[in-house]
């Protein structure tokens, strides 16, 4: 799921903590990055270093998807705050416009299966944090 | 027959006395917990389940596995995709529909294998606007959301068509004229059937062709 070098053109859908400092990141190795999010002031989010486009409007409406270049797309990742909005973006991003890599966030893994059976990617944030405690907790505990 | 409806409103009630009145089974899912007990109240023979209809685990505890049919009639489009989705994938219901509240959305969602789409505004726009522009037409109906479209029309004196028959009347390819209505019968027409005043004519067309269908039967556009 590494962002390889050669993809240049990455749109991030939902400025939220998440998104923005995905945005900043990316900004940051002079990737192209485009943000959409239906709230300007989630813009403020975006570090002061952020070089790319900004377009509040509604993602899951073709025009805003269309604004944004999706077509030219490399990289397409999802990180609004509802899954349900996440999963349609990226089917439409995957069967529509044929994005490369398309990447979903979602906060409840028991719908993580059928997306993978689409070939959405999916990063579940609840169980990567569940597995670095458990990792941290299982090493203190070795140690002793 | 089982019954999921997702959702809630005023619909929801309407589908559920129609749908109970006829003998299904229904559940109903809503995640609004006022809702819901309104929901259990008004309906005893429902069976209504509080949570979010996305989630398979509450799909799961409706009953989904043994469910015929399933209806996602939320407020938000991407809520009714996923339930869809899910019935599909993992509970592998056969019968799917889903209301989509942005009409741009039916394409949408038949590209990413939704059959049965249901864009509630544009059917009531499309009836508003043909029934403003032409009053003599007394019923409209669209089929398949829209792709077909149904018409009734009465013969008026004033009309070219009167007195022809049928093989005559040089209606655009895509429309036929279905049936006629005459005098309380419904006569199938053939060829050589003719065209009397007060028949109600039943049309079938494709919409693109429709103001072309109603020029030639009326002899005038307005």
């Amino acid at each position: 799921m590494k962002i390889n070098n050669k993809d240049e053109y990455i749109i991030i859908v939902g400025c939220g903590r998440l998104g923005s400092h995905l945005a900043s990141l990316l900004s940051k190795e002079r990737k192209s990055v485009v943000v959409i999010d239906n709230n300007e002031k989630s813009f403020n989010r975006l570090s002061k270093n952020f070089s790319g486009f900004t377009i509040e409007a509604d993602a899951i409406e073709e025009e805003t998807l269309l604004k944004a270049k999706i077509d030219k797309a490399d990289v397409i990742v999802t990180t609004t705050n509802d899954d349900n909005t996440n999963v349609m973006v990226a089917q439409i991003a995957k069967s529509i416009y044929k994005v490369p890599k398309v990447i979903a966030r979602l906060f409840d893994p028991s719908r993580q299966e059928i997306y993978e059976e689409l070939d959405i990617d999916t990063i579940c944030p609840t169980i990567l944090s569940a597995i670095e405690f458990k990792n941290i907790i299982i090493e203190a505990g070795g140690e002793d | 027959m089982n019954i999921i409806i997702v959702g809630g409103g005023k619909e929801i009630h309407f589908l559920t006395k129609s749908f109970i009145s006829k003998g299904y089974n229904v559940t109903i899912i809503n995640d609004n917990k006022e809702d819901s007990k309104r929901l259990a109240k008004t309906h005893e023979k429902a069976v209504v389940v509080n949570g979010d209809g996305t989630k398979p685990y509450v799909l799961e505890d409706a009953g989904a596995a043994y469910c015929h049919m399933i209806i996602a009639l939320t407020p938000k489009d991407p809520d009714n995709l996923v339930i869809c989705q899910i019935s599909d994938k993992m509970f592998k219901i056969k019968k799917k529909f889903a209301i989509v509240n942005d009409p741009k959305n039916v394409k949408v969602f038949k590209k990413l294998g939704v059959d049965t789409v249901i864009s509630t505004a544009s059917i009531i726009s499309s009836l508003i606007e043909q029934r403003v522009s032409v009053d003599d037409i007394t019923n409209l109906m669209p089929i398949e959301a829209g792709k077909v479209a149904m018409m009734e029309i009465e013969v008026k004196e004033d009309y070219p068509i009167l007195n022809n028959e049928l093989k005559d009347i040089s209606l655009p390819k895509d429309a036929i004229i279905s049936c006629i209505l005459r005098k309380s019968e419904a006569v199938i027409p053939r060829g050589d059937t003719g065209i009397e005043k007060g028949d109600k004519l039943i049309i079938l067309s494709l919409p693109k062709v429709q103001s072309e269908v109603l020029k030639v039967i009326r002899g005038r556009i307005d």
